[in-house]
């Protein structure tokens, strides 16, 4: 593949998304009371180990059954008073996007990934202060993965998500500094 | 610690000088910011210390080399007509921004989201924590969406937005841009930017804009005036075309 067209450089998403990124229910992959929802949640920290409570996540990941489709209707809206009808409560859109709160927590609600190896969400992250923005992935399970494998002993836990009570995972992020997260460059 | 803007206007010329001398030597172009460029504040005590791990895309099965999909649900028909979205007209001057995504062996990205925010004429986001006093206008709220078509391209129908103050240092002022939100065939590609309209003078005094040392990458990020693209005596046109960086999935010809 010729690569003739050079890219469009990255900036910050800044402090002002708010009102124009966040959508109702983005935190919501899962189909509305399905049994075997799980939670991913953590907070996102700074240099300082202060919360980042201005950071807007997306997830992206395969559906229970492998599947790397997705599908439309993450953002449905409604044709007649232009507002959001939140998703149809059936379709896996593998898609979710939440803003941190004021503790700079987020708590997504999912399914488990179907991937091959072990199953992992992988983590956008883009914040106020970030000029780029950042890749991870949240692994709910360990096991041996050409991404795990590759990373320093030390370092491999920042990629793993901590079982918790109630289908829970605890995923914290680490921008800077002690137990920085592994963060990714794809090539 | 307040910073005047001599001081990060020396900060900048320093990056850039170092920039320009390892290009000069032999160095690669380098497109997108460094995420520690310390003129823009905020990024000090949140850029990663440890080099990124690569992930090759030798591996089919690597989930982000797929992304989120779209569809004609996800947006409205007025979403991409940011001055019908309240009852009355906005005030400022009307735009039309529309350009092609495209990847980097220039394919169209077709029926991909395209997002965008911006602030107001005045300079004012429709936002809580936005406290420049300048006026909130009843008739916009300065975020749309759509779906490119099949040749990649995306019109926009808005306000031209005016310059802000910041507080990075004292007098900082943005200038006038609109950000934009952009997804690719892969998550990979995933993209969140800024345009800019020609020959601000703020430019120079900018560090978010000069946070991306490659002078021919910064003026990826300037639209062009296209006269053809205004509309008499409706709108001014500027073109501004995407390109999104990463690893794609494998093309599948009139795929996608
Ligand atoms: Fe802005």
């Amino acid at each position: 593949m010729a690569e003739t067209f050079l890219p469009t450089p990255s900036h910050t998403v800044g402090p002002f998304y708010g009102y124009a990124l966040p959508f109702p229910e983005g935190e919501q992959i899962a189909p509305k009371g399905h049994p075997d929802t799980i939670v991913l949640h953590g907070y996102v920290l700074d240099g300082h180990g202060d919360p980042v409570p201005d950071a807007l996540l997306e997830f992206w990941q395969a559906a229970p059954d492998g599947s790397l489709t997705g599908a439309p209707g993450s953002l449905r809206r409604d044709p007649v008073t232009g507002g959001h009808l939140g998703r149809n409560g059936t379709d896996f859109t593998g898609f979710g996007r939440v803003a941190t709160d004021a503790d700079g927590h987020y708590a997504l609600h999912t399914l488990q990934p179907g991937n091959a190896g072990p199953p992992y969400i992988s983590v956008c992250v883009f914040a106020r202060g970030l000029l780029h923005h950042l890749f991870t992935r949240a692994y709910l399970a360990d096991g041996a993965d050409p991404l795990l494998d590759s990373v320093e002993r030390e370092r491999r836990a920042t990629l793993l998500a901590r079982p918790g009570e109630n289908r829970s995972y605890r995923f914290d992020i680490r921008l800077q500094g002690e137990g920085e997260t592994v963060f990714l460059e794809f090539t | 610690m307040t910073h005047a803007q001599s001081d990060i206007d020396t900060a900048m010329d320093e990056l850039q000088h170092a920039y320009d001398e390892a290009l000069a030597a032999g160095a690669p172009a380098r497109h997108h910011p460094r995420r520690d460029y310390a003129p823009y504040r905020s990024s000090l005590l949140r850029h990663p210390k440890r080099p990124l791990v690569p992930v090759t895309g030798g591996d089919p099965e690597t989930v982000e080399l797929s992304g989120p999909v779209f569809g004609p649900t996800d947006v409205t028909e007025t979403d991409n007509d940011l001055t019908v979205q309240h009852g009355g007209e906005p005030l400022g001057e009307r735009i039309t921004v529309s350009g092609r995504l495209l990847d980097r062996a220039g394919r169209p990205v077709r029926g991909q989201l395209i997002e965008l925010w911006q602030a107001n004429a005045s300079g004012r986001y429709a936002h809580l924590r936005d406290q420049h006093p300048a006026p909130l206008d009843p008739h916009f709220t300065g975020a749309g969406r759509t779906l490119t078509d099949d040749e990649g391209r995306y019109t926009f129908t808005t306000i031209k937005p005016g310059a802000y103050p910041w507080r990075n240092h004292t007098n900082a002022w943005r200038p006038a841009h609109i950000h934009f939100s952009v997804f690719g065939t892969a998550f990979t590609q995933r993209l969140v930017t800024q345009m800019y309209f020609p020959n601000d003078p703020l430019f120079p005094h900018d560090p978010i804009l000069r946070s991306v040392t490659d002078r021919a990458a910064r003026e990826r990020l300037v639209a062009t005036y296209r006269h053809e693209l205004s509309r008499p005596e409706f709108s001014l046109g500027y073109e501004w075309d995407i390109v999104l960086d990463g690893p794609a999935a494998t093309w599948i010809e009139e795929g996608r």
